[in-house]
């Protein structure tokens, strides 16, 4: 039973970045344009985030006001990187691949040229600690206090809630609907007065927010508290699209594949301390591999009836109506 | 081509050049690299002033004066450029290369240690096993993509990291060819290092030949062969192609293997070189990380619109600008500066296109109205310009123009020919037919 909680505890704080990332990538592409920018997001994210922790981490403020607060600022940050996609995807009609692309390049290089001129390392290296050991209270719960209230990050409850007002978002409200019918048939959006570049200002928007997030809670929940330049998010906004794909660009689904990748992630990094699969003695290697092999076969058999936005890619152009 | 049918052919005709798609591609390539390099000089003022005009000269010609250096970087980016580019034209996203990279590196260096083999083909067997290193990484995302419908960005991005992580392992796991002690594999023998061009401090070889000649033949698979039309063809429009009978399914495949042979041919002409230390090699270092050739081959094919001959100088260039970023930190400036230009260049380039038509036909306009004589041939200069678009699934139609190219007009396989489009009226800006480049 130790184990599962250990493996549980370890999950969350990996499948939260992912979640959210995912659930950008989703609006994004249910408005039409393709977000492969997301690693690039999420890296600008996290870079001000921890800047700002940086900057504010011998105050008296508590680690958890300043972890909110950076959030903040990372969801501003995400979002305004996300406004050079939307510029192009939308005004400039440019295609998508190729400016997420770019967008995906640049911010590596600038993180490791900023922090080498302004910290002398390879990126920021904060002192502040948001772990949480448990929460007082609920972590007395039999079973459900052990497995969700110790030994993690306040991230994990921030996320789920995003994660419900983003469902509630997509699904009940009129923004969610437009967004999704430009994402679908622009022109017939566009004929009923929908304004389809707004539309997909907002959906491009949206994962920009959601991605700073999402990549100022994987520092936080993955490398603790720190952004390297080097390293980036280690390929988590390339992830996230798989998890979009693998859940079908609706937020359930992305929840359930973004927590199984995590699952599948944990186990790999903590196979030493799982007694089953220690006496095993196969290959570290091999698990590692693990979580991509079997998304990959997982999409295999779901693919077959992808159910993709089709104007995704497509810039909209009013004349081709 | 957009020319109009009362031309008389000439051998040399500067209207029927610059009316070229591949023409306008190229000024619109410069435009961006223009645009990306200005950028370049205004991070590199805002972070040292003093020395911006000194750094900024070294980095554009600082790659002059090493040649072959430049040579020697270019040549995996042009194979991995190629691996993308080549995939691309067939509207496939090729982000796998690093993982096919990757693999092509471990076959060269398989066959390297533990196969003997007489001097003069050690080095060609071990380019080889390279080659088919990459195309099976390729082949994979390739059926999955042809036969089962997955996605081939998430195929190749799980494959970067499946071939990533194996590919540590099983050198790891040799003792042949793993050094534990210094976390690399040992140096591979002479006889598997590719011949060097015998240029003094520099590692450049043969292999640079070879991935021009291989870019060469690309092109011409993707001009001259019935491969490459129906390879165009499906990347305009796949269902179109479907419907004309074009094995949809086959052909992802190929491409894909191809692709993976072109990046697996990068990895091994990167480990295979020849070093300038006697006695030594290329190393690997099994440290988990995925190969950067890998993407930076991206933004040389995007950069060289995807074109196999645009791909060789876009490879050199970019190959260029970042020896010359790495003398640049002679004056203090860290070499991620060139990393952020080509990063701004790939940016506008995928626009620039657009904003090369813009300019183009707001000097038209100028001239027209300076003359006031709107003759016959006052479309040509700029028109076809306007619908051209990097990429090959996004299309743009200027909003004034009344005739809709749907695109699943034919392609023509030979650009040379020319189409003759129906004028639609004095006034409206034509459509091109979509050609094969």
């Amino acid at each position: 039973m130790e184990t599962v909680y250990y493996l549980i505890q370890n999950t969350l704080p990996v499948a939260i970045p992912l979640l959210l990332v995912a659930l950008g990538g989703m609006f994004s592409e249910r408005s039409g344009i393709v977000n492969i920018a997301l690693e690039g997001i999420m890296l600008f994210g996290a870079f001000f985030g921890c800047l700002f922790v940086y900057i504010v981490q011998d105050t008296a403020l508590n680690a958890q006001v300043i972890l909110l607060l950076a959030m903040v600022v990372a969801a501003v940050a995400g979002l305004v990187y996300s406004l050079l996609l939307s510029f192009a995807a939308v005004n400039m009609k440019a295609d998508q691949t190729i400016t997420g692309t770019s967008l995906n390049l640049l911010i590596p290089a600038a993180i490791l040229l900023i922090s080498k001129m302004y910290f002398m390392s390879d990126g920021i290296t904060t002192k502040k600690s948001f772990y949480l050991r448990e929460i007082p209270g609920l972590s007395k719960i039999p079973v459900l206090g052990d497995l969700f209230f110790k030994n993690t990050y306040i991230t994990v409850y921030i996320g789920i809630v995003i994660f419900i007002i983003s469902t509630i978002v997509f699904y009940k409200t009129r923004i969610g609907l437009r967004l999704r019918a430009c994402g679908e048939h622009p022109h017939a959006a566009d004929s009923v007065g929908i304004n389809v570049h707004l539309m997909r200002y907002i959906g491009v928007s949206i994962s920009g927010v959601l991605g700073g997030i999402g990549g100022f809670f994987y520092s936080v929940g993955v490398m603790d508290g720190n952004v390297n330049g080097h390293t980036g998010v280690a390929g988590f906004g390339f992830l996230a699209l798989a998890v979009m794909i693998f859940g079908q660009w609706e937020p359930v689904r992305i929840l359930l594949a973004s927590t199984f990748f995590a699952f599948m992630r944990t186990i790999a990094y903590s196979v030493a301390l799982i007694p089953f699969l220690n006496t095993l003695n196969i290959s570290n290697t091999y698990y590692k591999m693990l979580p991509y092999a079997v998304t990959t076969i997982v999409l295999a058999f779901t693919s077959k009836h992808s159910r993709a936005p089709k104007a995704e890619g497509i810039p909209y152009d009013k004349s081709q109506r | 081509m957009h020319n109009n049918t009362t031309y008389s052919p000439k051998a040399f005709d500067i209207k029927k050049i610059t009316s070229t798609k591949s023409f306008s591609a190229f000024t619109a390539a410069l435009l961006a690299i223009f645009l990306g390099i200005v950028f370049g000089f205004i991070v590199m003022f805002a972070a040292s002033p003093a020395n911006a005009a000194s750094g900024f000269l070294m980095l554009l010609s600082g790659g002059f004066r090493r040649l072959g250096d430049v040579f020697y970087f270019a040549t995996p980016i042009l194979m991995t450029g190629l691996a993308v580019g080549f995939a691309f034209k067939m509207g496939l996203f090729n982000i796998g290369a690093s993982g096919q990279y990757t693999m092509g590196m471990y076959f060269a260096l398989y066959v390297g240690f533990m196969w003997d083999m007489p001097d003069s083909i050690h080095w060609v067997a071990c380019v080889i096993a390279g080659m088919i290193g990459g195309m099976l990484w390729g082949f994979i995302p390739g059926i999955f993509k042809a036969l089962l419908n997955v996605n081939e960005v998430i195929t190749s991005i799980m494959f970067n990291y499946i071939g990533m992580y194996l590919v540590d392992m099983l050198i790891q796991g040799n003792g042949t060819m793993y050094v534990a002690t210094k976390t690399r594999t040992a140096y591979l023998p002479a006889s598997a290092q590719i011949p060097s061009l015998g240029i003094k401090n520099s590692n450049v070889n043969v292999s640079i030949y070879i991935a021009i000649v291989l870019a060469i033949i690309l092109q011409i698979v993707l001009r001259k062969t019935i491969f490459g039309y129906e390879l165009q063809a499906t990347g305009y429009n796949r269902h179109a192609s479907t419907y004309a009978g074009m094995n949809g399914k086959k052909n992802i495949i190929v491409t894909m293997m191809i692709a993976g042979a072109a990046a697996g041919l990068g990895g091994a002409f990167a480990i295979l070189a020849p070093s300038t230390i006697a006695g030594s090699s290329m190393t690997y270092e099994p440290i988990n990380i995925i190969a950067a050739n890998g993407f930076n081959g991206i933004a040389v094919a995007l950069l060289g619109n995807s074109s196999p001959i645009g791909i060789i100088f876009s490879a050199i260039f970019i190959s260029h600008i970042q020896r010359g970023g790495t003398l640049a930190s002679l004056y203090g400036y860290k070499p991620e500066i060139i990393d952020i230009v080509i990063a701004v260049i790939i940016y506008f380039s995928a626009f620039s296109m657009l904003m090369n038509a813009a300019l183009a036909r707001f000097i038209k306009k100028r001239r027209k109205h300076e003359s006031d004589n709107p003759d016959a041939n006052r479309e040509s200069t700029s028109d076809a310009e306007v619908n051209t678009v990097s990429g090959p699934d996004s299309e743009v139609s200027t909003p004034d123009s009344d005739v809709i190219t749907p695109d699943s007009e034919a392609t023509t396989p030979d650009s040379d020919v020319s189409t003759p489009v129906s004028d639609a009226s004095g006034d409206s800006v034509q459509n091109d037919t979509k050609e094969g480049e």
